[in-house]
């Protein structure tokens, strides 16, 4: 790498994506960053390479070429672990929570805390009351009204789910949290719920990269835009700067960044 | 809080709610045998401690059939394991010492589990096919190894623990069975483990994005379910002082219906382990009671299938949520 200029405040930078399925080029060079409490959209029409950027980003599948910076360091994500282990969390469209399971039991789904008992702890025995004491704080911090910890996660409303699934981003210390279309499975109301956490976990400090259809939702909760076609980031515009039709014609490409 | 009211969890709700169901059924179904046997022994301490001492091997395989059923696997291979592992250990236990022989057994058993639990993952197949074709498989290379013949077993120790001994009143199938029934209900419900299993069960995709092993852990589901059989295979050799290749060949529909009726969902992700254990006493109590007032096995099997209809209908508004 050459020098290149250092900025403390960038959670998340990535530069020269490329990727390939087969012969279909489905990232050709895509650049961008996050600062650190940012919410930046991530636009595009279907088959645009949403998905795709997404998934070298959470490492679901490593881009072929190019670089993800994450705090002014060149990191190497070659699985959704590695992407976990460098404070990237990924919050799924389709409610990627265990029905059965409690609110606690969900947030702390593999990563749970054991015993402090060695020989119980060597058995993986379960500490409940710790779960359930620290899910308290976990969603008071998000200012989340989940009815019960023992509540059945089935028993919630979708925004309600996709509450805890956020706060489960959140809890293990996130600097960087992407929501594909987190909103998509949810009514008007508790889609509205989840907007204000959005922008209450970046008031937090938390950059968050939010992949959305839903235009309204984009120009209320993010900061910045960026809008994917054909494989390229075809602008980067501050939400500020841009009206919604203005957004709607740079993803269709009916009109080009200034 | 203020969202409870959107909730569906009334005190009238949890009261009917299908895990208890296991319960009120045993109860009603032991009230209603008294009343109609009541000129029999039915009601007695002895009765009782006979009935678990029959239900002692179903209860073993039911508790390892909710481990199947957790991940949302089914073993149909446990009747046919039983047999296989039974004969297994029987041939060994008069020839080297008896751990060695229940040990190997057991291995047999958990070897079919592991076999069942790589197949069904690497075909990608429904595990009721392949545990339908190791079943088929099995019952007959149990048939093959023993020429159809019965194998007795003579040693002392090795039967008075496997199931015909008794400290006092209580059998030693009773110990084995609060076995079975702790340790299912620890390692579900109070390990990582347990845990691990039903997050597979009841959303595989959710638990593979956390990073949890989803193969590994279906594979040991089976391996637990085949080793549970292999020793509930013990057990009936233990009881009958010897093995036959028809051991358990009945026993998948009572397996099951006992699980099924527990509250363990046949879909994944909702199992009970005391359910298990619960609703293989019912099972036996009915088995039991059936015998009492004269009905033979053909009838028993009908109130089996019928339990294993009604825990089906019971269940499955609950799984389709």
């Amino acid at each position: 790498m050459t020098a290149e200029y250092h900025v403390p405040d960038t959670a998340l930078e990535v530069r020269e994506i490329h990727k390939s399925f087969g012969g279909v080029q489905a990232l050709k060079g895509v650049s961008f960053s996050i600062l650190k409490g940012e919410v930046v959209g991530l636009l595009g029409d279907n088959g645009a390479g949403k998905s795709t950027l997404v998934r070298c980003i959470s490492g679901v599948h490593p881009q072929d070429s190019g670089e993800i910076i994450i705090n002014g360091q060149e990191v190497d994500i070659k699985s959704p672990q590695d992407a976990r282990d460098q404070g990237i969390e990924t919050v799924f469209q389709d409610l990627a929570v265990i029905p059965n399971f409690d609110v606690s039991k969900n947030l702390f789904l593999n990563r749970e805390i054991l015993s402090s008992n060695p020989v119980l702890k060597f058995f993986g025995w379960l500490d409940h009351k710790e779960m359930n004491r620290q899910s308290e704080i976990a969603l008071k911090r998000l200012n989340s009204r989940i009815p019960s910890f023992s509540e059945e996660i089935k028993n919630l409303s979708g925004g309600q789910r996709q509450a805890v699934s956020i706060a489960r981003a959140v809890n293990w210390g996130a600097d960087i949290v992407i929501m594909d279309e987190p909103t998509a499975a949810l009514g008007v109301e508790q889609a509205a719920q989840v907007n204000n956490l959005i922008k209450l976990i970046s008031s937090q400090g938390i950059a968050v990269l939010l992949i959305s259809h839903n235009i309204q939702h984009v120009m209320e909760v993010c900061h910045r835009a960026v809008v994917l076609r054909h494989g390229r980031a075809a602008a980067n515009v501050r939400i500020d700067d841009i009206t919604p039709d203005d957004l709607v014609g740079l993803i269709t490409g009916a009109k080009r960044a200034a | 809080m203020t969202l409870l009211s959107e909730t569906r969890s009334t005190v009238f709700h949890r009261i009917l709610n299908r895990e208890y169901f296991v319960y009120y059924a045993l109860i009603l179904v032991i009230v209603f045998f008294a009343i109609v046997l009541a000129d029999t022994a039915f009601l007695s301490t002895p009765n009782f401690m006979n009935i678990i001492r029959q239900t002692t091997p179903i209860t073993v395989m039911a508790v390892g059939m909710t481990f199947a059923l957790a991940v949302g696997h089914i073993d149909l291979s446990v009747g046919s394991v039983v047999a296989l592992s039974a004969l297994v250990c029987s041939l060994l236990v008069d020839v080297v010492p008896w751990p060695f022989a229940v040990f190997a057994g057991l291995c047999a058993g958990m070897l079919v589990g592991l076999i069942n639990g790589v197949l069904t993952e690497w075909l990608k197949v429904s595990s009721l096919l392949i545990t339908l074709g190791s079943m088929g498989v099995i019952s007959g290379v149990a048939r093959v190894i023993t020429n159809l013949e019965s194998i007795p077993v003579t040693n002392d120790t090795f039967t008075f623990v496997f199931g015909s001994g008794s400290l006092g009143p209580i059998s030693v199938m009773f110990i084995w069975t609060l076995l079975a029934l702790v340790l299912g209900w620890v390692f579900l419900s109070k390990t990582r483990f347990g845990s691990h299993l039903l997050a597979v069960g009841g959303n595989p995709t959710a638990s593979r994005a956390l990073g949890i092993n989803v193969v590994k852990v279906k594979i040991t589901a089976m391996v637990i379910a085949g080793g549970a059989a292999a020793m509930a295979g013990m057990l009936y050799a233990g009881r009958l002082h010897g093995a036959r290749y028809s051991l358990g060949e009945a026993d998948l529909l009572t397996v099951i219906a006992a699980v099924a009726i527990g509250g363990t969902s046949l879909f994944g992700g909702r199992a009970s382990v005391a359910g298990a254990v619960v609703g293989s006493w019912l099972m036996g109590v009915i088995n039991n009671g059936l015998i009492l007032w004269g009905f033979s096995t053909n009838e028993q099997i009908i109130a089996r299938g019928l339990i294993l209809i009604v825990a089906v209908a019971i269940g499955v508004k609950e799984d389709r949520k």
